[in-house]
């Protein structure tokens, strides 16, 4: 069992500020580290890695740093996002080497292993050159699993996998938490978080938005307001039965358009059509105005 | 020294296609050595006039250029030095197991193919072949340390290591005297021209500097280098573009 504590971390490049204040333990099991893209998130992982001195506040794993403490290894297993890799060895050549350079003493079996692990036994007498990037994901997955860790890093692991190498990942990291591993991994998408993540933590524009399970965030994120924006052939008489009808906080006519906000999500969908309905409104056009995962994150940040 | 970095080095080193580089400068030596003994008659003077000038001045800088920068170098700009770094290995291990692999790959391209060149070219009783190869030796060990170092300290070392090996010590300490006091070459050539006594200067194996002189800074740069190298490969930052 082990565990990352980052305590108030922050790290800026001159004057860009990545991460900021930043306090969070990253215990066993699956946390999902979401946020937008530019929010912060490879930064700390490299701090959690040991890759990147924090600016200000520590970052300890198991009571010990990281920085500039090469022994963390032997418990911290990493996928880099980066997909540069030695492409003039086969992967088992690959394998073995990162094996050795662990200093596992049998290093030939864990390479096997491994490559087991990530389903890759088969291309592994082939130049990693030759691999598809899906394939590239999974032999960093091997690189990162070889000598067992407690700990598994893993940076935008989903990136560039198919809808079944994704499952495939998915069902692999979910049993290396039942193991009692600690596995972080980010990503900007949080179908993909809450599918397996037992705590997400949300980075936005470098700061510590929001933690919790999916319930939590999933709940953070649908209880904000919503805005709404409506072409019907009677806007404001529509917009007038929406009030009405509580169904709807604000309207405003513009631009040939209706703009609704409502804070009661469930309900202004309920209520919308039969309304609409009602009124004799014709709707020709409903669409969110600020689904964007930005604009929920921005909420995030700003509640 | 770490056994696995030095065979992962050797593979990306001779793997990729600037490798070519490496055997056809020397190639380029052995005919120029060939001509120059047809057309020379197997002087001497001739021989040690393309030795100090081109295989000294040019190629040897040149070709520890290529692989001092080719045995890291290549793995932080790509990032895949993670592979490497996020291991339990000391990272002075690893900075020394690469340069152990450019210097081996220096003493077999570069010091053998310019004592070889000297030897055809033309020679009186391999005494310049010695010499030569000597200060190749002495010089291809700085300047392959100085080059490993540097693609750890930046980004940019080619360049850098371009402007010093040409610039700096071909054009400016042709004609900047004080130059030449500064320059792996000249500190190179001191024992070279000890070891060649009366007919160093027949053969025009002229140092700026003396022997111990040249020795000493010749072991302070290498040493520095090395540990310079070492000190930042520890904090080698490795954040990704977020």
């Amino acid at each position: 069992m082990s565990a990352i504590v980052l305590d108030r971390v922050s790290r800026w490049y001159g004057n860009v500020v990545a991460v900021n204040d930043v306090t969070m333990t990253i215990g066993p099991g699956i946390t999902g580290l979401l946020g937008p893209n530019g929010a912060g998130k490879s930064t700390l992982i490299s701090m959690m890695g040991g890759f990147l001195a924090p600016s200000a506040g520590t970052v300890l794993l198991d009571g010990g740093p990281v920085w500039r403490n090469p022994e963390i290894y032997r418990n911290v297993g990493l996928v880099p996002e980066a997909e540069a890799m030695y492409d003039m060895v086969t992967g088992q050549q690959f394998l073995l080497a990162n094996a050795r350079l662990h200093g596992l003493p049998d290093a030939g079996a864990a390479a096997r292993r491994a490559l087991e692990l990530v389903d890759l036994v088969g291309p592994s007498d082939r130049r990693i050159a030759t691999y598809s990037k899906g394939m590239k994901q999974r032999i960093k997955m091997a690189t990162a699993l070889v000598h067992d860790p407690a700990v598994l890093l893993l940076d935008e692991p989903f990136n560039g996998m198919d809808p079944r190498q994704r499952l495939h990942l998915m069902d692999l990291l979910r049993r290396l938490a039942a193991e009692g591993r600690t596995v972080l991994f980010s990503s900007h998408i949080l179908e993909e978080v809450e599918q397996i993540a037992d705590t997400i933590e949300v980075l936005v524009s470098g700061r510590h938005a929001a933690s919790g399970d999916y319930r939590r965030i999933r709940g953070l994120m649908t209880e904000r307001p919503h805005q709404y924006t409506i072409v019907s052939t009677d806007d404001r008489r529509l917009g007038a039965a929406l009030v009405a009808a509580g169904a709807a906080d604000g309207v405003t006519l513009a631009g040939g358009a209706l703009a609704v906000q409502t804070s009661d999500f469930g309900r202004f969908v309920h209520a919308l059509p039969r309304l609409a309905q009602d009124a004799g409104v014709q709707l020709l056009e409903v669409s969110p105005a600020d689904e964007s995962l930005e604009s929920v994150f921005a909420y995030l940040v700003a509640r | 020294m770490n056994p696995v970095v030095m065979q992962l080095t050797v593979r990306g080193l001779l793997g990729r296609r600037r490798s070519v580089l490496l055997v056809v400068l020397p190639v380029l030596l052995l005919g120029l050595a060939a001509l120059t003994r047809w057309a020379s008659d197997g002087s001497p003077t001739a021989s040690a006039g393309l030795t100090g000038t081109f295989a000294m001045g040019t190629l040897l800088p040149l070709m520890c250029l290529l692989i001092g920068t080719g045995v890291i170098g290549p793995e932080i700009d790509d990032g895949s030095i993670v592979y490497v770094l996020a291991k339990p290995v000391p990272r002075r291990s690893i900075l020394l197991a690469k340069l152990a692999v450019a210097l081996g790959t220096t003493l077999v391209f570069a010091v053998l193919p310019i004592m070889v060149g000297a030897a055809l070219a033309g020679d009186d009783g391999l005494r310049l072949t010695a010499a030569y190869g000597l200060a190749a030796l002495l010089a291809g060990v700085a300047y392959t340390t100085i080059f490993v170092a540097l693609s750890v300290l930046t980004r940019n070392a080619v360049i850098i290591g371009l402007l010093y090996a040409l610039l700096w010590e071909s054009v400016l300490g042709g004609y900047v005297p004080g130059v030449r006091d500064v320059s792996v070459r000249q500190w190179a050539l001191a024992p070279a021209e000890q070891l060649l006594g009366a007919r160093a200067a027949d053969w025009g194996v002229v140092s700026a500097v003396s022997t111990p002189v040249g020795i000493v800074l010749l072991v302070v740069v290498t040493v520095g280098a090395v540990w310079l190298g070492v000190r930042r490969l520890k904090t080698l930052r490795l954040a990704a573009a977020d």
